[in-house]
């Protein structure tokens, strides 16, 4: 099974969760609800990475650095309260036990805070070690077996996106073929905001 | 005693006993039951003598296999949310067993005085008291229903005929006293039986008024309302060996009260961060050191055990030592971070252990070394490949508690489909027990359970995916003398005692 797809479907359980227990009666949980934060974020930073290894098949390494700007262009032209809390996103990432395997192509840039979305460096290596969302095939994973598109950005993502991209009219590189990816990606960023200020609400 | 005759009988040595009370002379005017307990070694030589708590797979005379006795509650399966049993708690002498739910009830077992004709059976806990300790409340500034469910009981130490117990939900702590009456004053003058006055006019002779003996009545009055301390929702409350003191901890605060002062308290540990959403971890559950006043450890969401010292500051957000176990990376998976969170936290009664519980493991760690737990148990492995299923169904977020027999020699925790777990310490051995109303013929032996993990069951082996996960037992007691165990399922308290041979 996808590894994109099951992240992004853990994503849509955490989201659910964590709306749901704002109607819990005792009011949120702090615990609870960090838990379902730090699941937010490794199922973002997963699904980051999976979209990016696609990429990667799709298009070759030849297109990689115009991404680099165009995330920058997202992050930090963005209002003020957006970088700050990426950048209190990555903070804590280099503490967590879970920054080897599962983020290794972040790890190399998790020092730098500039902001979740650019810390998608390229290695050589697959992400996937997690045993939970692990594809059937998963030993053939770096070989010729052909990627799907990525499917199409979730519907149950606001539409939060599109306003960011409106506001900050953004240009946006090599649209095709990654469109579709970025966007969900970036959504999952907009979302972590979400989960970030719901704590940040205690 | 009834549970200290026993265990005299089995061996557990007197001396050993007065070297464990005399580290805290600090109080000494009052009988402390702590004194009769615990054989405090854990050298090998004594370990044999002891009965091991374990059900016996066909072992030796020395294995204790373990009986129902009784069960509490309601025996329908529709159960109503308000009689979730939410803690369960023995008193230190063992005589009372006190279970709070979720509704804001507290309910006292008395451990009955022992049957002279049957000698076989152990005397059985019956109500001794029922009280609301908490009610729903709303806090109008944040608009938050404040739950009464009950998250923890602590029994103060003996001091009179009265028992104290402090009871607390998720904001306020209240010290509630629970005393007998089976006396009243007869013959007043002015007043008849039934509390009508008489007229003066009337009266043409005195008597002194005398108490007659009556119908024994418990009741429990609340001596102190411990309120308004906590923004966030408390998760544990302990009380001090110096008997004066107590901490109660919420998600980010730990305040310490004295027993007698409601409107003050400190704040001794504080790990809020200034911007609430670098926030990286939470406090789960803190405890006092049972004989140093001035030791006391918490937990974390992120596994990690802090033990602090007050005499080092008056703020201890600098931990004296820090337990934490690397991580296992051939364990690493996407949810490795949540379930290496510390659900329950539990010192040994000799003071030199501190066992914690994380989802899938209980750990017994050495309060002289930091860096991995001495011992490792592993309460249900087979979930592991389970745990995004858990997630789903939020079992992943259960907080199991844990805890110790007398002489620390046995550990015990909860699991799913009704099993509790019980891992003997010296024998290396552990065992799988169930709560249910089928093994419920009073003094049938409990079978041990098994679950199969792989496909190949085999004959009274339970597979994963037929257990039942809203079946859980998250609350275990043990009576801290003998060998007698409370666990409460979802709404039944199961009470179970080893085999009389």
């Amino acid at each position: 099974m996808d590894v994109s797809a099951e992240a992004k479907r853990i994503m849509a359980v955490s989201i659910s969760k964590l709306y749901a227990s704002r109607a819990q009666r005792g009011g949120m949980r702090l615990h609870r609800s960090l838990l379902l934060s730090v699941i937010m974020r490794s199922a973002r930073d997963l699904y980051h990475s999976a979209c990016l290894a696609k990429e990667r098949e799709e298009l070759g390494t030849a297109h990689l650095v115009p991404v680099t700007p165009e995330e920058d262009a997202m992050d930090t032209t963005a209002n003020g309260e957006q970088v700050e809390v990426e950048v209190s996103q990555v903070e804590p990432e280099p503490e967590s036990p879970l920054t080897p395997p599962i983020q290794e192509p972040m790890s190399s840039d998790s020092g730098a805070a500039q902001g979740a979305c650019k810390t998608r460096t390229f290695s050589g290596k697959e992400t996937v070690e997690d045993k939970e969302n692990r594809s059937p095939v998963s030993p053939d994973r770096h070989s010729r077996k052909r990627r799907g598109k990525a499917s199409v950005a979730p519907d149950f993502l606001p539409s939060k996106r599109a306003r960011l991209s409106l506001e900050l009219g953004e240009e946006r590189v090599l649209r095709t073929g990654r469109r579709n990816c970025c966007r969900a990606g970036d959504a999952f960023t907009t979302l972590s905001l979400n989960s970030n200020r719901a704590i940040a609400a205690f | 005693m009834v549970g200290v005759g026993r265990l005299v009988r089995e061996g557990v040595r007197g001396s050993e006993q007065a070297r464990t009370s005399r580290s805290h002379d600090s109080v000494s005017s009052f009988h402390r039951p702590l004194a009769r307990v615990h054989n405090p070694t854990n050298k090998p030589g004594n370990r044999a003598r002891i009965p091991l708590a374990m059900a016996g797979a066909g072992g030796g005379s020395n294995d204790v296999q373990w009986c129902f006795s009784q069960v509490k509650g309601a025996i329908d399966d529709d159960v109503a949310e308000a009689d979730i049993i939410s803690t369960v708690e023995f008193n230190h002498s063992g005589e009372l067993l006190a279970t709070g739910d979720k509704g804001g009830r507290v309910v006292i077992f008395q451990q009955e005085i022992e049957n002279k004709s049957q000698p076989q059976c152990r005397s059985e806990y019956n109500v001794y008291s029922t009280f609301q300790s908490h009610e729903p409340e709303f806090d109008y500034l944040k608009s938050l229903e404040i739950e009464e469910k009950i998250n923890e009981i602590r029994w103060l130490p003996q001091k009179n005929a009265a028992q104290f117990l402090l009871s607390t939900n998720d904001k306020t702590i209240k010290l509630w006293k629970i005393s007998e009456r089976d006396k009243r004053p007869e013959g007043y003058n002015l007043k008849e039986e039934d509390g009508r006055y008489i007229d003066p006019n009337t009266v043409t002779a005195l008597r002194v008024p005398v108490f007659r003996p009556m119908d024994l009545m418990v009741e429990a009055s609340p001596r102190r309302v411990f309120a308004n301390a906590h923004t966030y929702h408390i998760n544990s409350i302990s009380i001090n060996s110096d008997h004066e003191t107590y901490l109660s901890a919420d998600d980010l605060r730990i305040n310490l009260w004295h027993q007698e002062i409601t409107d003050r308290s400190f704040n001794i540990v504080d790990i809020k961060p200034a911007n609430m959403e670098e926030l990286t971890e939470v406090i789960t559950a803190a405890e006092f050191h049972p004989h140093q006043c001035n030791t006391f450890v918490y937990s974390s969401s992120k596994g990690t055990i802090r033990l602090c010292d007050m005499r080092a500051s008056a703020l201890c957000d600098t931990h004296s030592k820090l337990f934490e176990e690397p991580e296992d990376p051939s364990n690493r998976s996407f949810f490795s971070e949540i379930i290496s969170s510390i659900s329950d936290v539990k010192f040994s009664h000799n003071g030199r252990y501190m066992m914690t519980r994380d989802y899938l493991s209980v750990k017994i760690w050495d309060l002289n070394m930091e860096n991995r737990p001495v011992e490792t148990y592993q309460v249900h492995e087979y979930l592991r490949s389970k745990l995004c299923s858990l997630y789903e169904n939020d079992c992943i977020f259960d907080k199991f508690e844990c805890c110790w027999n007398g002489n620390d020699s046995v550990v015990m925790t909860g699991s799913y489909n009704n099993f509790f777990r019980m891992f003997d310490r010296g024998q290396r051995r552990d065992v799988t027990l169930e709560a249910s109303r089928e093994g419920s013929k009073p003094r049938q032996v409990l079978k041990p359970r098994k679950v199969c993990a792989d496909g190949k069951r085999k004959k009274d082996e339970i597979s994963v995916d037929s257990l039942d996960f809203n079946k859980k037992i998250l609350h275990t007691a043990w009576h801290p003398q003998d060998n007698i165990i409370a666990v409460a399922t979802t709404n039944n308290l199961y009470i179970f005692q080893d085999k009389m041979n």
